[in-house]
């Protein structure tokens, strides 16, 4: 992976044999290529359908209960994980990077706690005034 | 990616206060140091596109908390015939299949952009757009299964009304998103087949030379239409 920077000058005449050429990236383009092996991939693909089969699986023997609700949420964010990391390569960027887009959806689980108390209430009140389900 | 780079901090005599604040966010710095405007936006616009979906699978949530009647059985509801025997989700398992290989050449074309591969890359990508396109197609057919077996936004004949509006909505507005995906795959792989990233030809729209990089910022749409599949996979299908 060819290392650049937006405005490392001073620190690449440190690197006296890649200071020309890093030089050179800098003025014309500052971003860091996303380059790793093949089988890199080809290894996450394989652990995607593995994840994909037992979530499956899951449901083909009706595990049921809170077994169930933990197998799929297990599965469900290591496939989330693998794909963020990896294929999007955002095991790779700054913190900066990272920071600013993940952080913003896991607050989201504020507003799923809400709507979880807001719910338990609707359904309350359903009861309440029209009895217990059909 | 070995140095941090402050732009700024050699400058002891910065404002202060309110005026500290509108000098620091007018300035030319920039927050993510090392990544291009365009993989920046692209990031920006799936954080957005992600509290989107965040919102219907939140609002399904609810629905599905707050109703007196039973939720229809995904297991049975998406159980296809083959065979002679029902088998629970089988359709909806396949169409997981082909959306994360999809992703899968996806990953590869990016990587092959970068090594200036073109026929590479733009086999891959079309290889990925038609991945895209059998999901649509299967999508369609599940549609199409459920419109005739009584499914409406309104109500179904297995349970709670709201499981309608709940499908229609979530899995219409990510068949979208994979629609459009595909529409943009071809047109990228074709400006890769012809070269265009490295002759430096305009685009059509933007009149601004691409780069290979392009590819890897249509892969980040890509991914995260096949991460949002994750969710709806698990919460939806599978809950």
């Amino acid at each position: 992976m060819a290392e650049a920077t937006a405005n490392g000058l001073g620190q690449h005449a440190l690197h006296a044999t890649h200071a020309e050429q890093a030089a050179a990236t800098a003025v014309a383009r500052p971003e860091v290529h996303q380059e790793h092996p093949i089988k890199l991939y080809l290894v996450v693909w394989a652990w995607l359908f593995i994840l994909s089969t037992c979530s499956y699986l899951v449901d083909y023997f009706g595990i049921h209960g809170y077994l169930r609700w933990s197998l799929i949420l297990i599965f469900m964010m290591l496939k989330a994980g693998l794909i963020v990391a990896v294929f999007m390569h955002m095991a790779w960027e700054r913190l900066a990077m990272m920071y600013a887009i993940i952080l913003p959806p896991i607050l989201v689980l504020v507003f799923v706690t809400m709507m979880v108390f807001e719910a338990d209430y609707t359904l309350l009140t359903r009861i309440a005034h029209f009895g217990p389900g059909p | 990616m070995t140095e941090t780079t402050v732009t700024h901090t050699g400058q002891p005599d910065r404002p202060k206060g309110w005026r500290g604040i509108t000098a620091d966010w007018a300035s030319d710095q920039r927050a993510f140091k090392n990544v291009s405007w365009g993989k920046a936006m692209m990031w920006i616009f799936l954080l957005s596109d992600t509290f989107i979906f965040g919102c219907f699978l939140l609002s399904y949530m609810t629905a599905r908390m707050s109703t007196r009647v039973p939720w229809p059985n995904p297991s049975e509801v998406f159980a296809l015939r083959i065979g002679g025997s029902d088998i629970p989700l089988i359709l909806i398992a396949i169409m997981t299949f082909v959306l994360i290989s999809s992703s899968g050449t996806m990953a590869m074309a990016v990587n092959f952009g970068y090594r200036h591969d073109r026929r590479k890359t733009a086999i891959l990508m079309l290889l990925t757009a038609a991945l895209g396109a059998t999901f649509v197609g299967m999508q369609a057919f599940e549609w199409t299964k459920l419109i005739t077996e009584g499914v409406r936004p309104w109500g179904n004949p297995w349970g709670a009304a709201q499981f309608g509006s709940c499908f229609f909505m979530i899995t219409g507005f990510h068949g979208t998103h994979v629609t459009i995906g595909v529409i943009f795959l071809v047109i990228v792989a074709r400006k890769v087949w012809r070269g265009d990233f490295d002759t430096g030809r305009p685009g059509f729209f933007t009149s601004r030379k691409g780069r290979y990089e392009n590819v890897e910022i249509m892969g980040l749409y890509w991914h995260f239409v096949d991460l949002v599949w994750v969710f709806i996979f698990a919460f939806f299908y599978l809950w």
